[in-house]
């Protein structure tokens, strides 16, 4: 990695000093300025992020167990146990739901809401925004700064069978079939539960980011819509979902990434797998092979497994995003 | 959907007649404050809750969700601070955020600064390097990078903490602040360089302090999310004294499903959240314009 890093850093000088001052020679400043500027961020990052993700490549075909200096080259045997795994390719599964699932109901649930907030306001004179909305705003991104895994011990205990909050709830409404209902121990509800308050930490950090894409949008925009007697869903459908297209993208991938991995959530609420392992992810499998069951090879393939389903997710999301438009100027 | 009434008229025309506005306005206005007074309140009830339920007996927790604590005393508050050793790992948690910032701060400016200005062949690559990095399961990585820091003998020590958080928040910071310092305006760089500035002086005099709005953003960006980082410290640092909050709240909150401590749950974590509450109503303003900024680049 040493060996990158200085290489680049002389070929970087070049075409800085014939673009500013040509003609001039080498100073030390100069030198000493691409050297540390360049090289030292750059071999930081090779060592302690690219490395580790190559490594763990070369890790996942061999039978490495850690502690041994032993390694021996297995090939795809890894993977193969891994199609094998029952316990894994359940993982992979729950990893999926979450994947399909989480991004989707986050997005249309923080559209909605910012939408009311940038719209919802009169449908004469000024494009206006809802009154009194950066209260709402306030409330519904604070969670977004707290720890996820307070989140997570936080609704666990609100989950509580017969001491928790939303049985406390539901059974002062009558639902008495709830009075003692483990939200997080049925095989039934414990994903649902779990999804649903990562959604509930999420939402308003969305919201935020889309109210303020939206106020991006040119209000000559909106203007024009409405003379041209455009519905305020037709607006929303027309106008503004297409105009913060980038945004939606951008949230969705991020979303995305967070949700295959999950492991603060499920170590907090559910840290064995939940009933019948219906809440076990990939992240909290590999973690458990790795660093408890020291099978460091299979760990890495898993992460490679990881990797791929990520990557083709992102890549799934620019291609649709494409496909159904995205690369149309709308303004045309 | 219901909406679409009144708009569905030819309205153009009465653009500044406010005072006709008409039902319909008020059925969307209505309609949008309740569904977003629901969202506030699924969002702040569950969090009085939890510091209702904090001065509360483990038995008062038990009998009834909704009960008030007979006595309001921070028994609970004190047992958590002391048998949680929470205000250790709060103190870990500030030197590792600190520290990777301080860190993640100067490389992530000078590579972004480099790469923005002065393009050069192999720079994509490193720019794409870094954003490899962004979109990369950080699990991947995790096998790894528990052995490089042994090897180091920097495993289960704060600075190994430092370094791999900084590592990892590198490419976002090279990835934000690359676009901020490509819109800054080249012509002061150069009026620098004229003035016999070098390269090093017009970094640190010039280009820094100019680039001061895009160092926020992802100072606050940045420290959000280190300071909520919990895969790095459970997996790289296993040695209780140096532990940072997250994962000691995990820890307590693993015992105290056996010891059955609840109240003392609560307390701790309200004590993890209050300061968070206190700086986010100082910066919320900032911090919602950082967001919005940060992920829009």
């Amino acid at each position: 990695m040493t060996a990158l890093g200085t290489g680049v850093a002389p070929g970087s000088t070049k075409p800085a000093r014939t673009r500013r001052r040509p003609g001039k020679k080498l100073t030390f400043d100069k030198v000493s300025f691409f050297l540390v500027f360049l090289g030292v961020p750059v071999v930081f990052y090779l060592a302690f992020v690219v490395s580790p993700f190559v490594q763990a490549v070369y890790y996942s075909l061999t039978d490495w167990s850690g502690f041994s200096p032993e390694m021996n080259f297995v090939g795809i045997s890894n993977y193969r146990t891994l199609l094998g795994d029952g316990t894994f390719m359940k993982s992979v599964g729950n990893s999926i739901t979450l994947v399909i699932v989480l991004p989707v109901v986050t997005i249309v649930l923080s559209l909605v809401l910012a939408s009311f907030v940038t719209v919802g306001g009169s449908s004469h004179g000024r494009i206006k925004g809802l009154r009194n909305s950066s209260f709402y705003r306030v409330i519904s991104f604070f969670p977004y700064v707290v720890p996820a895994i307070i989140i997570g011990i936080m609704w666990q205990q609100i989950y509580d069978p017969s001491a928790g909050l939303l049985n406390g709830v539901l059974t002062r409404l009558g639902f008495q079939q709830f009075s003692s209902f483990p939200w997080l121990g049925d095989e039934r509800t414990a994903m649902v539960a779990t999804m649903f308050v990562i959604v509930w930490g999420f939402v308003g950090f969305y919201m935020v980011l889309f109210v303020a894409g939206i106020k991006g949008i040119p209000a000559e925009l909106y203007e024009a819509a409405r003379i041209d007697g455009a519905g305020r869903f037709r607006t929303m459908t027309r106008i503004t979902i297409p105009m913060i297209r980038d945004n939606i993208q951008t949230a969705y991938i991020y979303m995305g990434i967070l949700s295959l991995d999950a492991f603060v959530y499920m170590v907090a609420m559910n840290p064995g797998g939940g009933p019948n392992n219906s809440t076990l992810v990939m992240a909290q499998q590999l973690f458990s092979t790795a660093f408890t069951q020291g099978k460091f090879g299979l760990a890495c393939a898993m992460g490679v497994v990881l990797a791929a389903i990520t990557l083709t997710f992102a890549g799934l999301v620019f291609v649709v995003n494409w496909l159904t438009g995205g690369h149309e100027d709308i303004t045309e | 959907m219901t909406m679409t009434e009144t708009s569905r008229n030819p309205t153009g025309t009465t653009d500044h007649g406010g005072g006709r506005a008409g039902r319909g306005d008020k059925v969307v206005a209505t309609t949008a404050h309740t569904a977003l007074t629901i969202w506030s309140l699924i969002v702040i009830l569950p969090m009085l809750w939890t510091v209702l339920s904090s001065f509360k007996t483990s038995e008062e927790i038990h009998s009834s969700p909704f009960s008030l604590p007979k006595h309001w005393n921070f028994q609970n508050y004190v047992n958590a601070w002391t048998t949680a050793g929470i205000g250790d790992y709060f103190l870990n948690s500030i030197i590792v955020v600190a520290g990777a910032l301080i860190v993640t701060m100067t490389l992530g400016s000078m590579c972004a600064y480099v790469l923005a200005r002065f393009p050069f062949p192999g720079s994509r690559i490193i720019y794409y390097l870094m954003l490899a990095g962004l979109t990369f399961p950080i699990f991947l990585a995790i096998v790894p990078l528990f052995f490089l820091l042994q090897q180091m003998g920097l495993l289960n020590t704060l600075p190994g903490l430092i370094f791999t958080y900084a590592a990892f928040a590198l490419p976002f910071t090279v990835f934000f602040l690359f676009s901020f310092f490509k819109a800054l305006p080249s012509t002061i760089a150069e009026a620098a360089a004229i003035d016999g500035a070098g390269e090093w002086r017009t970094f640190f005099q010039v280009m820094l302090p100019m680039a001061r709005p895009g160092l926020a953003t992802v100072l606050i960006l940045n420290f959000v999310g280190l300071w909520n980082q919990f895969l790095l410290p459970i997996a790289l640092n296993s040695d209780e004294s140096n532990y940072v909050l997250t994962q000691g709240m995990a820890k307590f909150a693993s015992q105290a499903g056996y010891s059955v401590d609840f109240g003392a749950l609560f307390a701790a974590v309200v004590i993890t959240v209050v300061p968070v509450l206190i700086v986010y109503m100082i910066f919320q303003r900032q911090l919602q314009g950082s967001v919005s900024q940060g992920t829009s680049k």
